[in-house]
């Protein structure tokens, strides 16, 4: 049995006037064509198991379904259709059982501000019938590092600080599920590698954490990943498959005029897509050209094709490809 | 168990950490009663008097003196002819002219009748009303004593007793409408701000997300409201004994009572507003504008529901406070038991499990 096992989850609310489709899924047969693409084998809404002490990570960018998929599953709100089970309980069903053994971290900061960081944890932890001595040993790692200020109002916290705090809230009545939803936004590299260094140690306890983050860089930390856009999954793997199965050729790009590079660059038709990363561009070609295609793209005839068109410096090279070029291959295309 | 008093707990810490909050929750009452009581009265005191009066005789002298001798009025001054009574009046240095008529004494000795004129400045028809109606006791008054001796009967006396409020202090109306209002105010709004305030800062999710029962979190939002009501309560009750001079003629016991009806009353309304709303704002609006409006002006607190018209006296029948104040009248000023306010007592039970039975079943076990 699957701790988290999600079948056809399809909802769908317009979130603003312009009728623009807000939700996760997508309803079978829908009259709007447009993006009704058959998903591989997934159907009409998303469909996903996840294992018990699993890592899972959703990653998308903002307004993706992220916090609607995490809201279904923390039975925060009903899906029109589809199904889902975490330990085996049905979300809408048994949606109290599911309430005292899940752990969920919003992604808003939602502690109370005027409390002390002690008062939260006190407060968190009798809510769920429990002591924070109970399960200190789970939290102690978290915790020591906000400890010398627990007499401190949670307001008053810094943005890593805040964000320990509320895992510490999330974990004190030892959930078997983690829901956390976009833990690390909006907090600083440091805090954040350090986050996930916990998060890698809560596993080792055995609780099945799924989280969401719009950060790709953080997708090479979990077990297995679901890319998300517009509410549909884009693939579901682990991240080195994912890296593995990227399909095309993939370079990256330098020169003087950076902005100016680009536009030659999606101007040109044998590139098949560049994008800004980071301080290069990202260019992928098809990795097999044509049998015997003279004109097919190569590392030198598109630094001298570029070195003619004015740009200076060019510098162009193969890399490797990441999550995030595997996640703007994969949205193309659809 | 435990879970709902670290709840409560909880609740007290977030009231007593907000300092303006609180002080203003404790100081309202106050200042309420204050203002009422002092600031705006609508008692009529030292009304000025300008005097018309040609012939300087005896029986003018000794009206006059009555006049000012009373608290309700104070003469400033005479005047010879009517163009400075206009003058007075348009200046603000009268409210009430008295005219005498020529030879008013003897005109009363020998033909037993004689006229005085009164002009008010009617620009307050209520205090116009009121003074003049004080003007015409203090003559009435004046013509009964001299015509005693030589009365020969046939004359109707009218003794007028006001019951219940013998001074006619306007405290004692107003005293349960500050109360009515209170309530509503700290109950309904505050208890309604603070639940949706979870909502909006988004810890209801995680309180939602546990296994804490909704009765828990509603039972402790409202807890600390009931308290806070409760020492309003008695706040009110002792500046209406000890600095108004209010007494309280009835039984203490029926009016705390009465006044814990009253405040479950409010607290299921702050609740249902809380249930309908999903921001601070709005749940403000809601218990400003849909609560205290009524309470004030269709509880019978500023103006009498009898004069309303009758859309307006049906509408006044769904406002709690009309039925607490008119409970609160019966017991604190005519000094009566619950016998008498049963049927007051009967609407707030109703009203208060009919509020509470809705909000129960509209409060969300999940977001939306």
């Amino acid at each position: 049995m699957y701790t988290i096992e999600v079948k056809n989850l399809y909802k769908n609310y317009y979130s603003d006037k312009s009728g623009k489709f807000a939700g996760i899924g997508k309803k079978p047969n829908t009259e709007d064509d447009s993006n009704s693409v058959p998903l591989q084998g997934l159907g009409a809404g998303i469909s996903f198991d996840v294992n018990r002490g699993e890592i899972f990570g959703i990653i998308g960018p903002d307004g993706a379904g992220k916090t609607t998929l995490f809201r279904i599953l923390t039975t925060l709100i009903l899906a029109e259709s589809g199904t889902a089970t975490i330990d085996g309980f049905d979300v809408v069903k048994d949606y109290k059982e599911i309430r005292k053994r899940v752990g969920y971290m919003p992604g808003r900061f939602s502690l109370y501000q005027d409390l002390t960081v002690e008062e939260n944890l006190e407060f968190f932890a009798t809510v769920f019938n429990t002591t924070i001595e109970e399960n200190y040993e789970l939290i102690k790692d978290i915790y020591v590092q906000i400890e010398p200020f627990k007499k401190r109002r949670a307001g008053k916290l810094s943005g890593g600080m805040k964000q320990k705090l509320a895992l510490s809230c999330a974990l004190i009545h030892k959930p078997s599920v983690l829901f956390l939803d976009e833990p690390t936004t909006g907090v600083d590299p440091v805090s954040r590698k350090e986050f996930w260094g916990m998060l890698q140690k809560l596993r080792e306890q055995g609780i099945t954490i799924l989280v969401s983050t719009p950060y790709m860089d953080e997708a090479s930390l979990c077990d297995r990943i679901a890319l998300i856009q517009n509410g549909q999954f884009l693939k579901i793997d682990t991240p080195q498959y994912i890296v593995s199965q990227f399909a095309d050729v993939l370079w990256a790009a330098k020169s003087d005029t950076m902005h100016k590079l680009l536009e030659d660059l999606r101007k040109d038709e044998q590139v098949k897509s560049s994008f800004a990363f980071g301080d290069s561009i990202h260019i992928t070609s098809p990795l097999n050209p044509p049998e015997g295609d003279l004109n097919s793209l190569s590392i030198d005839k598109l630094t001298k094709y570029l070195t003619k068109i004015g740009h200076k410096n060019v510098e162009i090279k193969e890399i490797e490809p990441t999550i995030e070029d595997c996640f703007m291959n994969l949205s193309q295309t659809k | 168990m435990k879970q709902l008093l670290s709840f409560i707990r909880k609740e007290f810490h977030h009231i007593f950490r907000d300092k303006a909050t609180v002080m203003i929750l404790l100081l309202m009452p106050i200042i309420q009663i204050i203002l009422f009581g002092f600031a705006l009265s609508q008692e009529v005191k030292n009304t000025k008097v300008v005097v018309l009066s040609t012939t300087s005789d005896e029986a003018t002298r000794r009206i006059i003196n009555r006049i000012d001798a009373s608290e309700y009025f104070d003469v400033v001054g005479t005047v010879h002819n009517s163009d400075e009574i206009d003058a007075a009046f348009r200046d603000g240095k009268a409210k009430l002219a008295m005219i005498f008529e020529d030879h008013f004494s003897e005109n009363l000795k020998h033909t037993g009748k004689s006229h005085i004129q009164l002009i008010a400045d009617a620009t307050d028809p209520n205090a116009a009303n009121s003074f003049m109606f004080y003007a015409s006791n203090i003559i009435t008054n004046y013509q009964q004593d001299i015509s005693q001796p030589q009365s020969g009967g046939g004359m109707i006396v009218p003794e007028v007793k006001m019951l219940y409020n013998p001074q006619m202090k306007s405290a004692f109306n107003f005293v349960p409408g500050v109360l009515g209002m209170i309530m509503i105010l700290i109950c309904a709004m505050m208890t309604s701000i603070a639940i949706v305030r979870e909502k909006e800062m988004g810890t209801m999710e995680i309180l939602l997300v546990s296994p804490m029962k909704p009765m828990y979190t509603i039972l402790s939002k409202i807890s600390p409201y009931f308290v806070l009501s409760v020492i309003n309560f008695a706040t009110i009750m002792l500046l209406s004994v000890f600095v108004l001079k209010v007494p309280i003629a009835g039984s203490f016991i029926s009016l705390f009572i009465v006044s814990l009806l009253y405040i479950f009353v409010a607290l299921a309304l702050g609740l249902l507003i809380s249930t309908v709303t999903n921001s601070q704002l709005a749940a403000m609006m809601i218990s400003g504008m849909g609560l205290m409006i009524p309470v004030m002006l269709l509880s019978g607190m500023i103006f009498p529901i009898e004069n309303m018209p009758a859309f307006l006296r049906f509408i006044s029948n769904f406002v709690p406070a009309r039925w607490y104040i008119d409970a609160v009248k019966t017991i604190m000023i005519k000094g009566l038991g619950l016998g008498a306010v049963l049927k007051d007592v009967g609407v707030l039970v109703l009203m208060g499990t009919v509020l509470v039975t809705i909000s129960l079943k509209k409060f969300k076990v999940r977001l939306e």
